[in-house]
């Protein structure tokens, strides 16, 4: 039995549904895009185009319901399949668009590079349980107008798995899908086999800003995956109940899966978000709240409930360190967001809210992701019963550790952690350096940046990509990128 | 590759039928049993501990090595007694008088026959006499004791404290495990050697087998 957790029953959930309808019917939401409020208005929407408001209905709520796919796949670089994302199939991306990353040597946060983020597609590529990469933070030392592009070009030529990131601007839109069609050859052979899912987030309350609403336009053009990243905050710019604010991201979420469906009916989505309580005593939005996380849980009922595949913002932490806190706040997501089936959990390897990638962090993190991905396995019988012959073995043989049952079954019962979780008795732990977490975790990033074997991407496509980014630099001002030799 | 290559490297794969059938061919082909020994047997044994210590094998994979290491013993210790051959050591291991616990010890106990070593095993709640008597009976080179209690590991100076009254000390060196009992315990009580597992015991084991 898989392991599954609720935090709704169906008559509450029912009347947030019917509550976010008429928050959307009589309330309305708005669109700041002439062009999306037209096509909400040739579906019946009421539209007030000098408010950039549009009064949705019934009828369009239930057909992008209908038309939105309850699944679809992800692929690599190289064509293979990766996610699949449908009912409680679940997958693990590093937290995504980090201003900082945390530095090992310094102990401090600061700006990261285009090295740190080479060195960041090396480790994710050796982190078997964090299924795709994501657009983790942005590198500082190029034109902020490619900012966007450049993670993903760098992505796309580092490492395999398929990305999860996003457009900072309308325009960036354009060469991030050229970068994809580098990859992919064509139009078609990408909507075929998506390589990435773009974050697309309204801004709280009910509000889509020009570019986030044509992100989503553009990406059902092509069908390019999107997420909608709803973030009420509870308290503050939405009701301080979890049940109000599930009520306004059930609302915005379904404004964006409009706008998606009337563009492109079937495109696909996932059901996501990263809403969270608001601090009141510190002003801020903490992620590792354990109200934040049963917010991200319940939503992902409502999408399941809609029949969608879901995404969350939930195994990350507010601490500014790799400590206890950091561990806590992670691992409490993460083992929420299993549970309750979150398809494409983001968060990994994220601290201070959303603010700051650690490499150290993530390879932490891929543990606790490995931990809970064995959590939902459950416990199943494997040749258990009858019992005796089993115990028979034990009571002659002494022990068990060489039966075939044991043999068998030790590697499927059981997760082995990498060097990061100590499981070393005192003295050995003692003799292998005594090693706090942060310096084991470090010394794992190392290990995996030494161990990088280089994308098997065709030299023509990495040709084609860099061509492609140096002609998007040179629009911004920029000669060269300041990425070493891919 | 050569036979005795092929009796380590199917050791290291835990395979057994074959471990023996290669010890039988190197027999057969008069290549000199302390060769097979060192070449073959105790070269995969170390390779086994090697790949262990790094996590790359796990306990079970050491085990099974162990029980392919028995075949080829088997099958070749008559020759190496028949030669004059020694093997490279007996240890009497058991856990201490007043304590029943005794997994630990047989774990000790599989991984040093894996290692090479004849064990002798005395089982548990051992007295310190006994330890102290079969240990010189056997000329065996180390005694290994095992403590799960508190109460319990007091005992193991009684043991060391016999060796020192009877002249021992020098001659038969010892080595103490078990979950209460530490590196610094070791020390206070003047034992040779303090294992933090089986792997390590194995590892002092051998040290202190080569001091003599």
């Amino acid at each position: 039995m898989r392991p599954i957790v609720k935090f709704l029953d169906n008559e509450l959930l029912e009347r947030i549904v019917s509550e976010a309808r008429d928050v959307l019917c009589k309330l309305g939401v708005e669109i700041h895009n002439r062009g999306i409020l037209s096509m909400l208005g040739d579906y019946g929407a009421k539209v007030d185009m000098h408010r950039n408001h549009a009064l949705f209905t019934d009828e369009i709520i239930d057909r992008t319901l209908k038309s939105a796919p309850g699944s679809f796949k992800l692929y690599d670089v190289l064509g293979n399949e990766t996610h699949d994302f449908i009912g409680y199939n679940v997958y693990f991306t590093p937290g995504s668009a980090a201003l900082n990353i945390l530095d090992y040597k310094t102990r401090k946060i600061r700006k990261p590079t285009t090295m740190d983020y080479i060195k960041y597609t090396e480790v994710v590529s050796g982190l078997e349980n964090i299924a795709s990469q994501s657009t983790a933070f942005i590198p500082a030392d190029v034109n902020e107008n490619i900012s966007d592009s450049y993670r993903l070009y760098l992505s796309l030529l580092c490492c395999k798995k398929p990305v999860v990131t996003g457009a900072f601007s309308v325009e960036a839109f354009n060469i991030m899908k050229d970068l994809q069609l580098a990859v992919r050859g064509t139009r078609e052979k990408l909507a075929a086999k998506p390589l990435t899912i773009y974050s697309c987030c309204p801004t709280s309350p009910l509000k889509w800003s020009d570019v986030t609403s044509q992100n989503l336009v553009d990406c059902a053009l092509h069908s390019i995956p999107v997420e909608y990243v709803s973030m009420p905050l509870a308290g503050f710019m939405a009701p301080v109940t979890l049940v109000g604010t599930l009520v306004q991201h059930t609302a915005e979420t379904l404004s964006g899966l409009a706008i998606s469906q009337l563009t492109n009916p079937g495109t696909p989505i996932l059901y996501g978000g990263s809403p969270a309580i608001f601090d009141v005593r510190y002003e801020t939005t903490p992620m590792g709240a354990v109200e934040t996380q049963m917010i991200d849980c319940a939503y992902n009922e409502i999408g399941k409930h809609f029949g969608l595949p879901t995404q969350a913002y939930i195994s990350l932490s507010d601490s500014k360190r790799l400590d206890t806190q950091a561990g806590l706040e992670s691992s409490m997501g993460a083992t929420l967001a299993v549970l309750a089936g979150v398809n494409n959990i983001s968060g990994p390897g994220m601290l201070d809210f959303e603010n700051c990638q650690s490499l150290e962090k993530l390879v932490v993190d891929n543990e606790i992701c490995g931990m809970t991905l064995r959590l939902i396995k459950g416990i199943e019988p494997r040749e258990d019963f009858p019992a005796l012959p089993r115990f028979e073995e034990l009571l002659k043989e002494k022990h068990l550790l060489i039966s075939e049952h044991t043999l068998r079954y030790l590697r499927e019962e059981q997760y082995f952690p990498g060097p990061v979780i100590d499981r070393a008795n005192r003295a050995r732990w003692r003799e292998e350096g005594a090693l706090t977490l942060f310096k084991r975790a470090h010394r794992e990033v190392k290990r995996l940046v030494k161990e990088y074997e280089p994308s098997r991407l065709p030299g023509e496509v990495k040709r084609e990509l860099k061509k492609l980014m140096e002609g998007e630099a040179r629009r911004y001002g920029m000669d060269s990128l300041p990425s070493r030799d891919l | 590759m050569d036979i005795l290559k092929q009796i380590s490297e199917n050791l290291r794969g835990g395979n057994d039928k074959k471990v023996l059938e290669f010890t039988k061919l190197a027999i057969e082909q008069k290549i000199p049993p302390k060769d097979i020994l060192d070449d073959g047997l105790i070269a995969g044994m170390d390779t086994v501990g090697k790949l262990f210590k790094a996590h790359e094998i796990f306990l079970p994979d050491v085990l099974l090595a162990a029980k392919a290491m028995y075949s080829g013993m088997d099958e070749l210790k008559p020759i190496l007694i028949r030669e004059g051959i020694p093997t490279i050591g007996k240890v009497v291991i058991g856990t201490i008088q007043g304590d029943l616990h005794d997994i630990g010890k047989n774990l000790v106990g599989i991984m040093l026959k894996g290692a090479g070593f004849e064990v002798i095993d005395l089982g548990n709640d051992v007295s310190p006499e006994k330890f102290v008597e079969r240990a010189k009976k056997e000329n065996a080179k180390v005694i290994g004791m095992s403590a799960l209690l508190t109460t319990t590991m007091q005992g193991m100076r009684k043991v060391i404290d016999l060796l020192n009254e009877r002249g021992l000390s020098g001659e038969i060196k010892t080595i103490i495990g078990g979950a209460p009992v530490s590196e610094e315990f070791a020390r206070e009580i003047g034992a040779d050697a303090y294992g933090y597992d089986a792997a390590s015991a194995v590892d002092r084991v051998k040290k202190l087998t080569r001091e003599k």
